[in-house]
């Protein structure tokens, strides 16, 4: 009856994300009276699993199977929906990224178990059990009903504050059963940036429109993230005229993000462009025009030109 | 090889959303409703194989689940290129059941690739691309960011936290797709807008099908505290409020 987690693991280590979703999860197995259990698939230290005790997990399943070593939406759907019906859990948690979204539907339809899709917050009740869900990217949010006796939530990244937890997790090792011939993807090449911060995981995000004026501008702006320990991002039509890379583009065709401060500068505020950004615990507006919409949904604001205020920025951060 | 694109119908993206009496549904009163932005880019990409002669793709044909209130919608489609098109006469009630309603054409029609996007911008569910592939038991591949045909095999970009990987898949399979599956969206010419009126749509009757979820009630988000400003001339006091007030630094 545990409510199950599935902590996706990158080479064999957690990050905040993993630890997001425990903290959820035991919020809601703490609603409805059961524990947590957490299913992990891939190889992860014995030490690294038992971080996930910290956040509430009383139970880690480890499955490993050399057949699941890259994702396959198939076959990780399939081997969840064992675990999942071997604890006889009734509410299942998965992350709302790339993952999740490949992994979530496919398991809705074996279990037959409705998707409330990017929740951030705990359910709004139990019996009928209602979620509180993101719609009309940002615009609106509803009050989603699952009807079907098991349930499965996808949480959007930062979105949910840590609990830590002084549980003692127990691990248990198991052997998924997944024959090779059924897994019907393969990854033939991998291009992978390490050692960046990603956009997705960072806390602070300093971000840059058009009215960056040039591709040239762009290092106070970098530099402000750096000194603050942020990633870089920008709007859509800097990532088009090839002045920032695409991986930075946020709004409704980009990426969808929830960082504690979001820091848009040069930026108008146009509906596509806060679709990926409304989540954000604080936005801070830079902007030249006194009227630009993006002051409407930023908490402070410095009407004057960027790159005359973002150096300064700069010096004060350093001082 | 056919290709079958999904098309959701959704306000335009920059409807302001106002809800009917009771807050259960939206007004639609003066709502300018468009194809999905990404069903949109999936279309093009659609087009873009087939042109590619050495593809061999016979057609490229588009499916909707909606009301009869859609058609413009998919007359849209059709188009921009679509040979034609599938209607399931039917409210989208919930993504399952969307998604089981694809399902079954795609059975009876018998399509070897299925397009997706990665997410409706009025549900937001991600979800029907891999139900529609779970409900027909092909494999999936998501946050696709390009795809081509070599050897008979899909080939497919993925998206991943930091990079990218590239995924073959033999057909028939579900790509679920996002930015960069094409550039620009193909516009309707005058001639693709006179040869849509002739395209033929087929009607289904959905099959019965018990949806899993239910919206019960719609709410504005929270609004935001007012803007509070700082002197351009003095940038160091935002460093100071988001310190101390924000507490975000
Ligand atoms: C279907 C669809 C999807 C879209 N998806 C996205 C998306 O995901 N993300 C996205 O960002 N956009 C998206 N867009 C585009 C969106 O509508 C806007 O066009 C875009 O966000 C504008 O980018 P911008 O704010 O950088 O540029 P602009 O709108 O040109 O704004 C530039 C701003 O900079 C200010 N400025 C000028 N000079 C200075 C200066 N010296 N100092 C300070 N400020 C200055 C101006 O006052 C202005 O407010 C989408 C559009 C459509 C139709
Ligand atoms: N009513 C519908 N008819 C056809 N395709 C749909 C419908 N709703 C959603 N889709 C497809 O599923 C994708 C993801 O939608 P969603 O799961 O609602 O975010 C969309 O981009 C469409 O390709």
């Amino acid at each position: 009856m545990s409510v199950l987690v599935y902590t996706e693991n990158w080479d064999g280590k957690f990050k905040k994300l993993s630890y997001e979703l425990v903290s959820y999860a035991a919020g809601v197995a703490k609603m409805n009276g059961t524990s947590v259990t957490a299913v992990s698939v891939g190889r992860v230290e014995e030490a690294e699993l038992k971080q996930l005790g910290n956040y509430g997990a009383s139970k880690i399943i480890s499955v490993t199977n050399e057949n699941l070593s890259q994702l396959d939406s198939q076959a990780y759907a399939g081997v969840i929906a064992e675990v999942a019906a071997k604890e006889g859990s009734k509410v299942i948690i998965i992350a709302n990224n790339n993952t999740g979204k490949a992994i979530a539907p496919r398991l809705s339809v074996r279990l037959k178990a409705g998707v409330g899709s990017g929740v951030s917050k705990l359910p709004v009740n139990h019996n009928p059990f209602t979620v509180y869900k993101r719609t009309y990217s940002g615009n609106a949010f509803a009050q989603l009903v699952i009807k079907s006796d098991i349930k499965i939530l996808t949480l959007a990244q930062n979105s949910f504050d840590l609990v830590p937890s002084s549980n003692t997790a127990t691990i248990e090792n198991y052997t998924a059963n997944v024959d090779g011939s059924t897994v019907k993807t393969s990854v033939t090449n991998v291009e992978k940036q390490t050692g960046k911060m990603l956009l997705t995981d960072a806390d602070i995000v300093i971000s840059g429109g058009r009215g960056m004026k040039s591709p040239d501008n762009w290092s106070p702006l970098v530099e402000l993230a750096d000194l603050l320990g942020g990633a870089t991002a920008c709007s859509r039509p800097v990532s088009d005229e090839g002045w920032r890379p695409h991986g930075e583009h946020t709004g409704q065709t980009g990426k969808i993000i929830a960082p504690n401060l979001y820091v848009a500068v040069g930026i108008s505020g146009a509906t596509q462009h806060l679709a990926g950004i409304s989540s954000s615990k604080y936005i801070v507006a830079i902007n030249s025009d006194k009227d630009a919409p993006i002051f409407e949904s930023a908490q402070y604001g410095i009407v004057g030109d960027a790159l005359k205020v973002l150096p300064k920025l700069v010096e004060a951060v350093k001082e | 090889m056919k290709i079958l694109v999904c098309i959701s119908n959704v306000p335009d993206t920059t409807t302001k959303i106002k809800f009917a009496a009771g807050n259960t549904s939206i007004d639609t009163a003066g709502i300018q409703w468009v194809i999905n932005p990404w069903d949109e880019l999936s279309l093009t990409r659609a087009l873009e194989l087939k042109d590619d002669t050495s593809n061999g793709i016979k057609s490229v044909t588009v499916i909707h689940v909606g009301p009869a209130a859609s058609e413009t919608t998919i007359r849209k489609a059709l188009a921009i290129g679509a040979d034609d098109a599938v209607r399931v006469n039917a409210e989208p009630l919930d993504a399952y059941y969307t998604a089981a309603q694809i399902a079954e054409v795609v059975k009876k029609e018998q399509f070897d690739v299925v397009f997706c996007g990665i997410e409706s911008s009025d549900f937001n569910g991600s979800t029907v691309g891999g139900m529609v592939a779970e409900f027909l038991g092909v494999p999936s591949v998501s946050a696709v960011s390009g795809i081509k045909f070599e050897n008979g095999q899909a080939v497919l970009t993925r998206e991943i936290d930091g990079g990218k990987e590239t995924v073959t898949v033999s057909a028939p399979c579900v790509a679920i797709v996002q930015k960069g599956i094409a550039k620009e969206p193909r516009i309707a010419a005058m001639r693709g807008i006179m040869m849509a009126r002739s395209k033929p749509v087929k009607v289904f009757e959905p099959v019965a099908v018990e949806p899993l979820t239910q919206v019960v009630e719609f709410e504005k988000p929270a609004p935001r505290a007012a803007c509070k400003y700082i002197d351009a001339e003095n940038p160091r006091q935002l460093i100071e409020l988001l310190q101390n007030e924000a507490k975000v630094i």
